[in-house]
């Protein structure tokens, strides 16, 4: 955290200065090691045996916070009877279909519900990264299913937790993860101890939990202890994403993702949402309680934000406009299309995949075999340049005279240039004001897609195509202004928002979208940024000038809450847990929720309020469902649906891994996406043979002084001096072994590419006992590429692409590879010296990595 | 000069009748240092902005004077980072002013070696066209059911984490329209 997100550390530092113990767990000794109280190096790949651990440790002793896990968990709710576990099925949760490698989840749902909730094939979900959809709510479960408030019933979720995770002792952890088992009993006992009424811990984390063909599991997890020890919806508490981009977060709530509309809306599918009633019912789930009950309102106004006046009651709102998923449309599957000539045109937007996505050969190749590419940066980067100084140009692979993309580069506005709104990583929106006017030609993604927008709808006008229709109803009149006639964000802004049809006035609250068409809501969790015609957004009271919260200063979504789910604040007669945690609460004099945020909970419902069994609804959660998103009411330690890869984390080895899983003989994520293709080769995994070519572990992440794929760091003179090479870090240990010396060249290879650099040997790696014997992790920075004031070879390159199911994000912070010294041979000298580790590693073009590895089942 | 002027121009006695006993402040000011003033302080105009890097947010005030970016600073009102930045945030008048900017359209043939110069209204006539053609060669109406599919799968588009809302949502506005789901992000990766 140190090192990604310096500033946000500050807060990590005033804690630590208040008293708050600082746990960093780690491959590599980094910025936050060296001021963290505890530094606990781990084996990349790891960390579910690793909370698991910790979970077996809570369980094991008794250490749950009780009175919150019954209330606000499902730790109660019985399961169904056919469900078996992946300690019954060496690694395989009940329901699996070895052909298509998905499960069958009905054996996963509540007792007697099991032919119930999401009935869509897993398949489907998993090409369609259907589990995104989840982000803001839960899936479709029963509201009232049976409990046992005991948790003596051996189907109840407690008891299956603990069967589950018995087996990862203090003596498995030190195993798998080369954690000695003293130092990981103090991290548990730590966890544990400063958790509970009056104490809370909080649980930080990054991409190096994404990027992992397990990675949703990684985070589930986190949750699983955070909910077993009362850390969720209270101050000081949480699982706490930090997110890599200045608006990342705003890309994924008003999503420039394939499978989402706004506020995560489904994009609809031609076989579940043929129709807009199919397609709101998906969402609303007509029979269950929480505020999805109301998605038909989200579901209009968007519509109506589209296509407004064109879009009516009679005509479903334009619902058939919308295009529909088949499967897996996201940015791999993309690059083996452009690699097979089936795109046509590509545009780049302030991303760079030559440089940060894996597998850069696959991204250059496709790039070089489109019929268009269209660049929008503020710098020349790697992408717009692949045709005349890539690595492929050195190797021969690509030529530029062959090369038949044609290449548009049009610069971009930056951050100063423009007005608008960037949403940080706790979902905070913050109003950026323009300072001055961009150089050139240079202009705003609002100036570009408007005038694009306005162009393609002038050169179309008079159509009489079908499939013009869509885009000449769209709604697409806003206003522009100055010189090069920008559009006003403020516009955009507001329809983002939403208003009333008829008067034009911006509405404060989603819960005032309608499902009538007399409402324009462009994404119903922004709702309220622009309450009272006032940009929310743009608020900026000093923060001297404000309580805890601050609140005066942006906005969050929803509803300007910041602590999600806070109503767990408070215990379930709506008491603060305690006077030093206290944060919202049942005021009974007002009877209403009070304190230091917006409550996250109908102001006025009562902590005593109980529905009819069935209600559905928002009317359907009762006085101490904290949880007011999920059908039940509940955080869930167990996940009934809505997972492709099993309802609880459960330790696989990373896709390519020097280690045999001890746990089961099912090595890695059985459902995991895979592209099995002769140019996505995938180098052998323990137990197989020739694993051994690629010994050691490596990881990847950044520098404080880069940033991604370094288009706007490795172009700067102050950073570029900061951080001026590419290079590998290495243990003395590892150094010896292989000859490696500091300062020195080395190369590093895998099944894709061999990439070179500078060698740092440091103790901040460590060498870690696994499984009786020594292994070895190396670390590199993924920030450099072939542009910029510095440049080098891309770590990125190294990767193969293989996916976790949920959220189809790639395998990018673990692989196994080689090292050795000096620098790795140029032109087709590197392509035979990269077959020839491929030849050793019996990799032919045929070869299929072992997926399912076990006969049960 | 007077001579109480003269006096007072001394260092030491500054030092001595002052403030600053201990001669790192006000008493060692040369009449030069003195009489500048911070950029900050002579700005034409300040926006107030958040930082272009990470997630955290950090406010950012952002000075202008004749028309160019001359300081960007932490803004210590944000509550998200109390004023500071850090060497990337710092660095961020490096990144808007930087001479690398690209500033003008590129433009490069296909089977070419080199880059050209297009005008920007051409380039996006000829973005528009290429845009409509592989829409028109691509487009799916129906599956094999009849079921609608509205789509092409002919054109794909990445990136929106470094871009404002109201860009995304013009951007997946316009694609959905012309029936483009291949849009992605850095929140794949």
């Amino acid at each position: 955290m140190a090192e990604a997100h310096p500033v946000g550390f500050q807060w990590v530092m005033e804690a630590k200065r208040r008293g708050a113990r600082v746990i960093h767990v780690d491959p590599r000794f980094t910025r936050t090691s060296a001021v963290a109280d505890t530094y606990v190096p781990i084996r990349a790949g790891s960390d579910i045996a690793f909370l698991g651990g910790v979970i077996n440790y809570i369980l094991s002793n008794d250490l749950d916070f009780r009175e919150y896990v019954l209330a606000y968990t499902n730790a109660s709710t019985i399961v169904s009877e056919d469900f078996r576990d992946t300690e019954d099925l060496d690694g395989l949760f009940s329901g699996f279909d070895p052909e298509k490698r998905t499960y069958d989840p009905s054996s996963w749902h509540y007792d007697g519900h099991e032919g119930e909730g999401d009935r869509q094939d897993t398949h489907m979900q998993r090409e369609t990264a259907s589990a995104l959809q989840h982000e803001s709510h839960g899936p479709g479960v029963p509201s009232d299913p049976d409990r046992d408030e005991t948790l003596q019933h051996p189907r109840c979720v407690y008891q299956i937790l603990k069967r589950h995770y018995a087996r990862y002792t203090p003596e498995v952890v030190e195993r798998i993860c080369g954690v000695p088992r003293e130092k990981f009993a103090d991290v548990a006992r730590a966890w544990a101890e400063n958790s509970g009424r009056e104490r809370t811990t909080s649980l930080v984390y990054s991409v190096g939990w994404t990027q992992h063909s397990v990675g949703v599991q990684y985070i589930r997890a986190g949750a699983i202890i955070q909910l077993l020890l009362g850390n969720a919806g209270r101050p000081g508490g949480g699982v706490m994403a930090l997110r890599g981009h200045a608006s990342i977060q705003g890309s994924t709530d008003i999503p420039t993702l394939f499978n989402l509309l706004p506020g995560y809306l489904p994009m609809p599918h031609h076989e579940q949402h043929a129709t807009y009633a199919d397609w709101v019912d998906s969402i609303s789930h007509p029979e269950q309680k929480g505020f999805w009950h109301d998605a038909g309102a989200f579901c209009a106004s968007l519509l109506k934000a589209y296509w407004g006046e064109a879009a009516t009651p009679d005509n479903d709102f334009c619902y058939g406009y919308l295009p529909r998923l088949t499967g897996d449309h996201g940015t791999y599957q993309q690059v083996f299309n452009m690699i097979d000539g089936k795109i046509k045109g590509y545009f780049l937007l302030g991303q760079n995949p030559a440089v940060g996505s894996a597998h850069g050969k696959a991204q250059r190749l496709g790039m070089a075999n489109l019929d268009w590419l269209v660049v929008r940066d503020l710098f020349m980067i790697e992408s717009a340049t692949f045709w005349k100084n890539s690595p492929e140009v050195e190797t021969g692979e690509i030529v530029p005279e062959e090369c038949r993309t044609e290449v548009f580069f049009l610069p971009a506005a930056s951050h100063v240039e423009k007005e608008g709104t960037f949403t940080q990583t706790q979902r905070l929106l913050q109003w950026r004001e323009k300072a001055l006017d961009p150089p050139g030609d240079a202009r705003s993604e609002l100036w570009f897609f408007y005038h694009l927008g306005r162009i393609i709808r002038e050169k179309l006008a008079g159509s009489t195509l079908r499939r013009d229709r869509p885009i000449l109803d769209l709604a697409w009149d806003y206003p522009t202004h100055g010189e090069h006639a920008e559009p006003s964000a403020e516009t955009v802004l507001k329809e983002i928002n939403g208003y009333e049809v008829g008067s034009g006035s911006p509405l404060s609250t989603f819960g005032e979208l309608k499902d009538d068409g007399s409402t324009v809501g462009g994404c119903w969790i922004y709702t309220g940024v622009y309450a009272d015609g006032v940009n929310q957004a743009a608020r900026r009271a000093p923060r001297e000038e404000q309580d805890v919260a601050a609140h005066q200063w942006g906005w969050a979504w929803p509803a300007d809450r910041r602590i999600l789910y806070n109503r767990a604040s408070a215990d379930p007669q709506g008491r603060p847990w305690s006077e030093r945690k206290k944060y919202v609460w049942w005021d009974a004099d007002s009877g209403e929720w009070v304190g230091h945020d917006v409550p996250d909970f109908e102001k006025t419902k009562p902590p005593s309020y109980r529905p009819e069994p069935g209600t559905p609804g928002v009317e359907g959660i009762a006085g101490d469902d904290a949880f007011i998103m999920q059908g039940d009411g509940k955080g869930w330690l167990f996940v009934p649906a809505g997972l492709i890869d099993g309802p609880l984390p459960t330790h696989y080895e990373p896709v390519e891994s020097p280690v045999t899983n001890p746990l089961y003989k099912q090595q890695a994520n059985p459902t995991r996406k895979v592209y099995e293709r002769p140019d996505n080769p995938l180098n052998p995994s323990a137990p197989d043979p020739h694993a051994e070519v690629f010994p050691y572990v490596f990881a990847v992440s950044r520098l404080t002084e880069h940033h991604t794929a370094g288009g706007m760091s490795r172009t700067l003179g102050h950073l570029a001096e900061l951080q001026p090479a590419m290079f590998v870090e290495v243990s003395p240990d590892l150094a010896a072994e292989r000859g490696l010396t500091h300062l020195g060249w080395a190369h590093v290879v895998t099944a894709r590419a061999a990439i070179e650099a500078r060698v740092l040997v440091t103790d901040r790696l460590t060498p870690l006992r696994i499984d009786g014997r020594v292994l070895h992790q190396i670390w590199l920075p993924y920030h450099w590429g072939s542009e910029g004031l510095t440049t080098g070879d891309s770590a990125n390159d190294l990767f193969g692409i293989t996916l976790d199911p949920n959220v189809l994000i790639q395998e990018s912070k673990v692989g196994t590879c080689d090292i050795r010294p000096g620098r790795r041979p140029t032109g087709k000298a590197l392509l035979e010296y990269v077959e020839g580790y491929r030849r050793r590693a019996g990799i032919t073009e045929e070869r299929r990595a072992p997926i399912v590895t076990t006969d049960e089942g | 000069m007077g001579v109480r002027t003269w006096i007072e121009g001394w260092p030491v006695y500054r030092q001595l009748t002052g403030t600053d006993p201990l001669g790192r402040g006000a008493a060692a000011q040369s009449p030069r240092s003195k009489g500048l003033t911070a950029r900050t302080e002579t700005a034409d105009s300040m926006a107030r902005s958040v930082c272009p890097y990470c997630a955290v947010g950090c406010g950012q005030r952002v000075y202008v004077s004749d028309g160019q970016v001359t300081q960007i600073e932490g803004d210590p009102d944000s509550p998200i980072s109390r004023g500071r930045l850090c060497p990337k945030g710092s660095a961020s008048k490096s990144l808007v002013t930087s001479p690398l900017r690209q500033t003008k359209v590129r433009y490069r043939r296909p089977y070419s070696t080199e880059w050209e110069d297009l005008d920007l209204d051409t380039a996006m006539d000829m973005i528009a066209d290429r845009v409509i053609a592989a829409r028109a060669a691509s487009w799916e109406d129906a599956d094999d059911e009849g079921r609608p599919l509205n789509r092409t799968l002919g054109i794909s588009s990445l990136g929106g984490a470094t871009l404002d809302n109201e860009e995304n949502y013009l951007i997946k506005k316009l694609f959905t329209a012309m029936g483009a789901i291949q849009i992605e992000n850095q929140a794949r990766i």
